[in-house]
């Protein structure tokens, strides 16, 4: 919405640039990142598989440390994980051993800070959750079990959330439900959201920008604005605007990994100079 | 293939093949539940006619009490002559019970210690399956040798049979690593500590717990065959002493005794996974 403005970025990242060492070789997996994401901006990267989405999410969530470039928070360089930032994995990601309550409770336990038991309630609330404390992980629909993750995530109040594909495992239908149930609780306390994912779509739908990343090595290809008001509808989904914008996403990412495939013997690292 | 997604960093897992537990929790935690008033019937029933029949066929063939005796027989040794019995019950009780701590918990810690370290746990590995494959049975007269009679070469032995059981198991089970569990973790700021004790412990836990039943079978193997082996108190003792009497009724008493203490170690534990465990089944 505002994410040209004058306002400091709440996340910034410069320069980011990855290197894996394997064994055969070196890989530069993200090359020379660089994106501000604003405050109460919903982000979404997509991108072809392989180029380095998760590798960007996880060095701004502090996980992984970065080759080159630097990763900051309020101005201030993320070295590692930082209490103001909240990762939704992959699957849900809940541990097993643990029933719904005790896996909400599970980052305070590590934090060592007393649960705000009213706003996890609202949370379980909001998500449809109430009840369902005492149930188990495997007692729970996969649904379900996103959405606790998504409690969990937001249950200490974190300004960033990172999501690394969070609903790739899920139905259409569940997914849909997902995405309208995150902007619902994103509309009722504004936390700034990057998101990955594989569904243009989905980018489309939550994101008030939609970062498009080349094939590896990654790079920043592009950044498409998604200028419409919140909340939002599924029928915007039909509009001319939408579908315009999806086959200019669609077209970037299909070209770039034509040109990708096209070129034979291309050493991958011929790239990154 | 190709997906750089895929966290290198955090790529492999027991990818050595070094995965050398014994058995699966599954294979325990989830063995059979008495559904219906017909099941228990069909048990009891099947129990009457083997008891019964063997009874039956004793007789019929007129078989000598010392080469076997009849299940009545038996009942009636162990009624009169539990009393008898009841204090190496005893005794073989402590030296399972103090062998296994002690074997359980340097097992343990020997697991939770070396898995964190792979290189060592490289180093090491053979030894430990030494230590598993050696029936520590072996050592039981070398033990005597230098202990005497007393408690100490059985607790000893327990303690070196049970303990590689539950290490290698353990071990099995703390290398078992979720890395996106562990990343979960760590995103909240925790430490390796907190790593341990909330991540990898309980994922260990089914691994840990068959550790623990196997070690204490193995346990209570060694204490009843060192006891066996020599000194004057134990069952393993009474089982030599009452064969060179021909006691056979009072022998197959201890031998039943054995079995029911084998059998609640294995309901004992059956219960403990299905209490902590059963996450996994």
């Amino acid at each position: 919405m505002n994410a040209q403005s004058s306002v400091q970025p709440k996340l910034r990242v410069r320069g980011a640039t990855k290197v894996y060492s394997t064994g055969s070789g070196d890989l530069l997996a993200i090359d020379r990142c660089s994106l501000d994401v604003a405050p109460g901006e919903i982000v979404s990267i997509v991108g072809p598989s392989g180029c380095g989405k998760t590798t960007l999410l996880w060095s701004m969530s502090g996980l992984h440390g970065l080759t080159a470039g630097e990763v900051l928070l309020d101005g201030k360089p993320v070295k590692g994980p930082n209490p103001e930032i909240s990762m939704v994995f992959q699957e849900a990601n809940l541990l097993p051993w643990r029933n719904l309550d005790a896996n909400i409770n599970f980052p305070f336990e590590i934090k060592g800070t007393k649960p705000d038991r009213v706003w996890i309630d609202e949370l379980l609330q909001m998500v449809g959750l109430e009840g369902f404390g005492a149930r188990f992980p495997r007692e729970l629909s996969g649904g379900m079990r996103q959405r606790a993750a998504l409690v969990r995530a937001l249950s200490f109040k974190p300004s960033v959330l990172l999501m690394d594909e969070p609903f790739g495992a899920l139905d259409s239908f569940t997914r849909e439900e997902m995405n309208r149930l995150v902007e619902q609780i994103w509309l009722d306390r504004p936390t700034t959201i990057v998101l990955i994912t594989h569904s243009i779509e989905e980018a489309i739908f939550m994101s008030d920008r939609v970062v498009v990343m080349s094939a590896r090595p990654g790079r920043v290809a592009n950044i498409y604005p998604v200028p419409f008001p919140r909340p939002r509808s599924l029928d915007i989904m039909a509009t001319k605007e939408v579908f315009d914008l999806t086959n200019a996403i669609k077209r970037e990412i299909v070209g770039d990994q034509k040109s990708r495939f096209s070129t034979p013997s291309a050493p991958v690292f011929q790239a990154a100079k | 293939m190709s997906d750089i997604d895929a966290i290198p960093e955090f790529k492999t897992k027991s990818g050595d093949g070094q995965d050398v537990g014994i058995t699966n929790l599954s294979a325990f935690a989830s063995g059979p539940g008495i559904k219906s008033m017909a099941e228990v019937l069909a048990i009891i029933l099947v129990a009457v006619v083997i008891i019964g029949g063997t009874e039956i066929l004793l007789n019929v063939f007129a078989v000598p009490q010392y080469v076997l005796p009849k299940p009545s027989q038996i009942g009636l040794a162990l009624i009169s002559d539990f009393h008898l019995i009841l204090p190496h019950l005893g005794y073989t009780l402590v030296e399972l019970l103090s062998g296994f701590a002690i074997g359980a918990v340097v097992g343990l810690v020997m697991a939770a210690v070396i898995t964190q370290f792979p290189f060592v746990e490289k180093v090491v590995t053979p030894y430990i399956l030494l230590l598993v494959t050696t029936p520590m049975l072996a050592l039981v007269p070398l033990l005597i040798l230098r202990f005497g009679f007393g408690y100490t070469p059985r607790i000893i032995a327990v303690a070196l049979a049970a303990g590689p059981m539950v290490m290698i198991n353990a071990a099995t089970g703390f290398r078992r690593v979720d890395p996106g569990k562990i990343a979960l973790a760590r995103s909240y700021g925790a430490s390796t500590i907190q790593i341990f004790w909330k991540i990898r412990a309980p994922m260990a836990l089914p691994m840990i717990l068959v550790g623990l039943m196997i070690g204490s079978i193995f346990g209570l193997l060694t204490a009843v065959g060192a006891e066996m082996v020599g000194g004057g108190f134990g069952l393993g003792n009474r089982l030599t002493s009452y064969s060179s009497m021909i006691q056979m009724p009072q022998f197959f008493a201890v031998v039943l005794i054995l079995s029911i203490l084998g059998i609640l170690i294995y309901v004992l534990f059956f219960l403990i996974g299905k209490k902590w465990a059963s996450w996994e089944a």
